[in-house]
């Protein structure tokens, strides 16, 4: 039995690796397009889970990570000139400290008042990058194309930018299963369970949360300044999307939330669906449906929270009680 | 003497409801304090002030000789206070040993996990609960629920226990058990503040009885004194002594 205990870690591990590592292998340029996109999905979900499904706090403010660490990275690259590795970690340092200010300030709140603080702090943060200047305002930042000649070109700096994001994504879920396996992790569940019962428990409850918000911003931050580097742009527009943290609850509710491998089926089931959906016309008479996919995943979210709250991997666990042990 | 807990003149209002008024209290280590009174007397409220989680309007509390006047519940269950609730609060979707562990990680001895795990399970043959360790909180019934409830105060080996209502809805032969649970805390050298409405077993565990009523002490002392005094009686036993002075006047 004991080898099992970690099944659902060895499970998500090979999703990441194969769906990773496949077009490395077959240096399959549009392969590679397509795995950034899924394990971008993987990394934002299993953080986000972090603090939904761990601590049970619902943030729809999880994308201002990404989209402020990305700022952050791409300010050190183009106006400090920092290289790539250093400016990555610059970006996941700068989501981590908004992280620990941003707990301070609203992780007093419980529930429903939290998740609109969070949509408050997403509008707040667009806005802001929107009219500060060292980010470029409205413009947002550029990067000279020289920049790429620095890592062997274009198509050699597309290749390291994906080894980066593969790192990143194997380690996301090695970390997601470390913290949920930890004192700390049993910490956050507590809270989630019942967080004035934790208290009496002697969790430092503040500061567990703040942890867990901090913990949950870091890799999201790196991974902005890696896809805007790779885009070699970045404006508000694109960094601030509260669609995509939507979307990135929505995989952590397909997939099961509070599992480690729940985030990863779900981002993996969510960005096939979208890419479908996207790549195939939907058109309702003359009318072509823009963004389509938020349509069906704001049905899907419907859905899934009235039939199967716990997700995929929670309907599995619920179905086959002998699984509960094995997907943790 | 050394107090483990000195309560002074603690007073506590909810807008125009006094539910403590100038509540003083001296715990002695080792002893079992029964708290009685009728519903609404303020035992929770007390209970409350004591483990933080409400501060008291005025008055102080000292515990293990330090002044906790406004400390968090998390500060005092670090110092070695624990307790029950009087509504159970498992935490339901984790299993009743990972309950357990929580209480023993994150109270005063601060264990990793593998030394919680073994305390979690000590603590479960000891409440009887060993058969269900892998089950999850929510799975089980009333007076499990209680006996989890107590399992986790006690995996924390506290100093201070304060026990809620853990006999109430449980059946005479589950009240035996209970109090014999408590009795063996006690003599481990665990102090223990109890609020209970089951008389007979109170008087029979408790060293020392608090007598609340619209939240202030009516008596304090041992059970055998308090059981005969007029005004707890009058408050809270009933009144055959009362019916009966009263027919000897007329």
């Amino acid at each position: 039995m004991s080898q099992w205990k970690n099944l659902g870690l060895w499970l998500a591990l090979a999703i990441v690796v194969g769906f990773g590592f496949w077009p490395i292998i077959t240096r399959d340029a549009a392969g590679r397009e397509t795995g950034f996109t899924i394990l971008l999905a993987i990394v934002m979900a299993s953080s986000l889970n972090i603090v939904m499904g761990y601590t049970g706090y619902i943030s729809f403010g999880h994308v201002v990570f990404y989209g402020l660490g990305g700022y952050v990275g791409m300010y050190a690259l183009s106006a400090l000139g920092w290289p790539l590795p250093v400016a990555v970690l610059a970006g996941g340092v700068g989501s981590a400290l908004l992280a620990f200010l941003l707990g301070k300030a609203i992780l007093r709140l419980r529930g429903s008042y939290f998740a609109l603080a969070t949509i408050g702090v997403n509008e707040a943060a667009r806005t802001f990058v929107s009219n500060f200047t060292p980010f470029g305002a409205a413009t947002g930042i550029e990067l000279q194309f020289s920049i790429y000649k620095t890592y062997g070109g274009a198509m050699q700096a597309l290749w390291l930018t994906y080894y980066a994001v593969v790192s990143i994504a194997i380690f996301a879920v090695v970390f997601s299963f470390m913290i949920k396996n930890s004192k700390f992790g049993l910490s956050l569940m507590s809270i989630r369970e019942d967080e004035d019962a934790a208290e009496v428990m002697g969790i430092v409850t503040p500061n567990a949360k703040t942890l867990a918000f901090i913990l949950s911003a870091v890799l999201p931050g790196m991974l902005g300044t890696l896809f805007f580097f790779k885009n070699g742009s970045v404006e508000p527009g694109d960094a601030f999307r509260l669609g995509f943290s939507i979307e990135s609850l929505v995989m952590i509710m397909l997939g099961g939330q509070g599992t480690v491998l729940g985030p990863v089926l779900g981002a993996l089931g969510y960005q096939r669906l979208r890419s479908i959906l996207l790549t195939s016309d939907i058109t309702i008479g003359s009318f072509a449906l823009k963004d389509f996919q938020l349509v069906i995943s704001g049905l899907l979210m419907l859905l899934i929270i009235l039939f199967i709250p716990g997700g995929l991997v929670g309907w599995l666990r619920q179905r086959f009680p002998r699984l509960r042990r094995l997907l943790a | 003497m050394t107090f483990i807990l000195q309560v002074e003149g603690v007073t506590k209002h909810f807008g125009g409801l006094h539910a403590l008024t100038q509540v003083t209290l001296d715990l002695v280590q080792g002893q079992i304090l029964g708290l009685i009174g009728p519903n609404g007397a303020g035992k929770t409220t007390l209970f409350n002030a004591i483990n933080g989680v409400i501060t008291p309007d005025e008055g102080h509390i000292h515990f293990l000789g330090k002044d906790v006047t406004g400390a968090k519940p998390y500060d005092l269950a670090r110092m070695g206070m624990a307790r029950t609730h009087q509504i159970v609060r498992p935490l339901n979707e984790l299993t009743v040993r990972e309950n357990v562990m929580a209480g023993a990680c994150f109270g005063h001895e601060n264990h990793n996990l593998s030394s919680a795990y073994q305390i979690a399970n000590e603590v479960l043959a000891f409440s009887g609960l060993a058969a269900r360790a892998d089950q999850l909180a929510n799975s089980l019934n009333v007076a499990q629920k209680k006996r989890l409830e107590m399992a986790r105060a006690l995996a924390a080996h506290p100093k201070l226990l304060l026990l809620d209502e853990v006999l109430a809805g449980l059946t005479p032969s589950e009240i035996d058990g209970m109090v014999n649970t408590i009795l063996q805390i006690r003599d481990q050298g665990v102090t223990i503040i109890m609020i209970e409405h089951v008389m007979k077993a109170i008087m029979n565990v408790s060293d020392r009885i608090f007598v609340l009523e619209y939240g202030q002490q009516i008596a304090d002392g041992k059970p055998e004194e308090v059981v005969r005094n007029p005004r707890v009686i009058a408050a809270y036993l009933g009144d055959p002594l009362m019916a009966k002075r009263l027919m000897e006047a007329g």
